[in-house]
């Protein structure tokens, strides 16, 4: 069978000679460093699970964690951009804090005046002034870094401490609360998850994507007669990733309401209730579909668009950027704005979940998505980093504080322990890409 | 090479100076089709700056630039491109972290009928050309940091004619590269030449060009010292021109030669 094997005599005479392993990898070209970055996780999660007795691997923990990491994970999305360009984004927390308070001022004291207090446009008209001013905020830093020529550290370095002030002046410091009901689904809960039905039908609508996009890419590869993967690779990458997408359905839906919801929701509905407790599952929540969904979308940016592939470009080397005739000024003006929106979205999260929107909210914050993104793969030298790897980053990051809390570890700890590991992991990155050169 | 119809390319009287040091002072240099024209000179004679001039790279502070007799306004490295002039630099100008077909399209990307970047056809093409030139080239996947010197230097050349460069600049070309990659640059540039495409060949090593060119223009301190056809003069003399700004009887003197007492 021709298509069992590559094509060109290049590859499969390489392929002989090398020993399984490596011969597994090059075949279903699964990325080792992001393979790694897994096993890391997964060696995180056995071990707080038996340090805690078995608390930490339960639907109910791990439901939780997607949730309060979706936040940083969207934001670690653009911090992967904006490292990749040789940049650095400190305002992005203090971003988050304005962009939360405009969006609750807008819904708790403003908008209800004019379109009554459980309108469903309330919601939508305040996260896209949400983002039109995170984006603004954005385009502003991006603006000064390239066209001014002063260093992106300093520039939010300064919107750090600017946002930070200018979230304080919005209320003169008070919590703004409660959020709008429908705006409120944005942060999970009970009310902020699809259910059961809903979550299969994503898991499935993913899987058929999942295989058609690599129905699609060897069919592509075909046409142009470039080296396929084996056959048996592409199965067992199919078999792989619906897996995953199927198991992390099963684990949401097996979340279930806790009892008092659910015995209101029994009662409200005239449900009676059954001997064995209403089992409602949660299913996959709302914040972290939005995170999932980001990361699809910036991952297209990054690798589909020539947008992307000029932030690359650009972080490889900034003059032949240049010399090759791309605008790198507004390209830099671009991955600001888009870093300030996505900073918006977070905040939507963050203060959707927590009901409010205070002046320290996303304190922070830029450390934890700094640090996701650079666990995650992303260079501080420019030029690499994926976005799957900076949303896997900001998990191991969330885990971890998951998982002393559970611990009972003291907050003071926790932050050591977190710096620590931050380090360590630079580190290893390090010694990995000096043995890759 | 007849110098009676139009030059490609004519710089007249080109000056730009960098905080009060005249890196290139009243220069003309000029390049007619299907010639290759080295321009030589010590390290620092401004010869890259004349020639980063033309490709867009600095904006000249006097003297104009004609592409084909007219008049031309080449202000960045995207207004060159427009008139066909490609550059090669010293420096290897690729982003080391992307494949070779990234860097051939570098700033011109393929794309589908949806916006997206058309990695495929890029590929493909990039293959192509890239079997025309270095038939043994076999890496397209990897980024272009994992590449010999040899490799990468074809990879830049391919980046100049994959987009039918009529004017090429080549700045320091065969800096980079061993002995039989050398003689393959040299190689190409006589195709390239036989294909009408006018050729700069920037470099302080005269041996390097002297047989590629048909004729030479040395600078020397921001100035033409001269410049002469490679079948009148000898490597001494040029020797002497670059060394000394000694113009032989040969070659036409110009604003940089040594004034004899």
């Amino acid at each position: 069978m021709a298509d069992m094997t590559n094509t060109t005599p290049y590859s499969s005479a390489r392929q002989a000679t090398e020993p399984p392993l490596k011969r597994f990898f090059r075949a279903t070209e699964i990325d080792t460093r992001l393979l790694g970055m897994v096993g890391a996780l997964l060696i995180i999660w056995v071990g707080f699970q038996l340090l805690t007795d078995g608390l930490f691997l339960t639907p109910r923990n791990l439901w939780n964690l997607t949730v309060q990491t979706s936040s940083v994970a969207v934001m670690a999305t653009g911090m992967v951009l904006i490292i990749v360009t040789r940049n650095i984004d400190l305002s992005v927390g203090s971003v988050l804090g304005f962009c939360g308070i405009v969006m609750g001022v807008l819904q708790a004291k403003i908008l209800p005046q004019y379109l009554g207090l459980d309108s469903t446009q309330i919601w939508v008209i305040a996260l896209v002034c949400g983002v039109i001013v995170g984006g603004a905020i954005g385009a502003l830093h991006g603006v000064i870094i390239a066209f001014f020529s002063v260093p992106s550290f300093i520039v939010t370095l300064g919107g750090l401490l600017v946002w930070r002030g200018a979230t304080w002046f919005v209320t003169s410091g008070q919590t703004v609360a409660p959020m709008n009901p429908t705006f409120r689904l944005m942060g999970g809960g009970t009310e902020g998850s699809i259910g059961a039905t809903a979550s299969w039908i994503v898991g499935l609508l993913a899987c058929v994507a999942v295989i058609a996009a690599l129905l699609k890419a060897r069919q592509q590869r075909k046409r142009f007669g470039f080296p396929r993967r084996p056959v048996w690779a592409e199965y067992f990458l199919a078999v792989i990733s619906c897996g995953l997408v199927l198991g992390a359905v099963a684990v949401a839906n097996s979340y279930y309401w806790p009892i008092n919801i659910a015995r209101k929701y029994a009662d409200a509905n005239g449900i009676t209730w059954p001997e064995t407790g209403l089992l409602i599952p949660h299913g996959i929540a709302i914040p972290v579909l939005m995170a999932i969904a980001v990361g699809i979308v910036m991952t297209f940016v990054a690798t589909r668009l020539r947008f992307g592939r000029y932030v690359f470009a650009i972080g490889g080397n900034p003059e032949a950027a240049e010399l090759a005739g791309i605008k790198t000024r507004w390209v830099t003006v671009r991955i600001f704005a888009l870093m300030g929106v996505l900073c918006a979205i977070a905040a939507a999260i963050s203060t959707a979940r927590l009901n409010a929107a205070t002046n320290a909210q996303g304190e922070l914050d830029e450390l934890y998505t700094i640090a996701a993104a650079v666990i995650g793969g992303t260079s501080l030298a420019g030029g690499t980093g994926t976005i799957a790897g900076a949303m896997l980053g900001a998990l191991v990051m969330q885990s971890l504080q998951s998982g002393m809390v559970l611990l009972g570890i003291d907050s003071p700890l926790q932050r050591i322990v977190v710096g620590v590991v931050l380090v360590v992991a630079v580190w290893l990155d390090t010694v990995y890409r000096a043995r890759a050169r | 090479m007849t110098n009676t119809n139009t030059p490609l390319v004519e710089m007249k009287n080109i000056s730009i100076s960098f905080g009060g040091i005249h890196a290139v002072d009243n220069a003309s240099i000029d390049l007619f089709p299907g010639e290759v024209v080295a321009l030589l000179g010590h390290n620092g004679a401004g010869k890259s700056t004349l020639i980063k001039i033309l490709s867009g790279a600095y904006r000249r502070d006097a003297g104009e630039i004609f592409i084909n007799g007219t008049p031309s306004d080449i202000n960045n490295p995207r207004d060159a491109k427009k008139y066909g002039i490609e550059t090669i630099y010293q420096t290897l100008a690729v982003a080391d972290n992307v494949d070779a077909a990234a860097n051939l399209y570098l700033g011109r990307e393929l794309r589908t009928a949806w916006g997206t970047l058309d990695d495929v056809a890029m590929e493909a093409k990039t293959r192509e050309v890239m079997g025309r030139l270095n038939p043994n080239f076999q890496r397209f996947k990897e980024p272009v940091k994992a590449l010999s010197g040899g490799q990468r230097q074809s990879v830049a050349i391919a980046r100049a004619i994959l987009f039918d460069a009529r004017i090429l600049i080549m700045d320091e070309p065969t800096a980079a590269l061993g002995p039989q990659e050398t003689a393959q640059v040299g190689e190409l540039i006589l195709q390239l030449k036989r294909e009408g495409i006018g050729i700069f060949l920037i470099s302080h090593d005269i041996h390097d060009v002297f047989d590629l060119a048909d004729r030479v223009f040395v600078m020397k301190n921001g100035r033409v010292v001269g410049h002469a056809r490679t079948q009148d003069v000898t490597k001494d003399e040029v020797l002497g021109m670059i060394i000394l700004g000694k113009v032989p009887p040969n070659a036409i003197s110009g604003p940089g030669a040594m004034q004899v007492a």
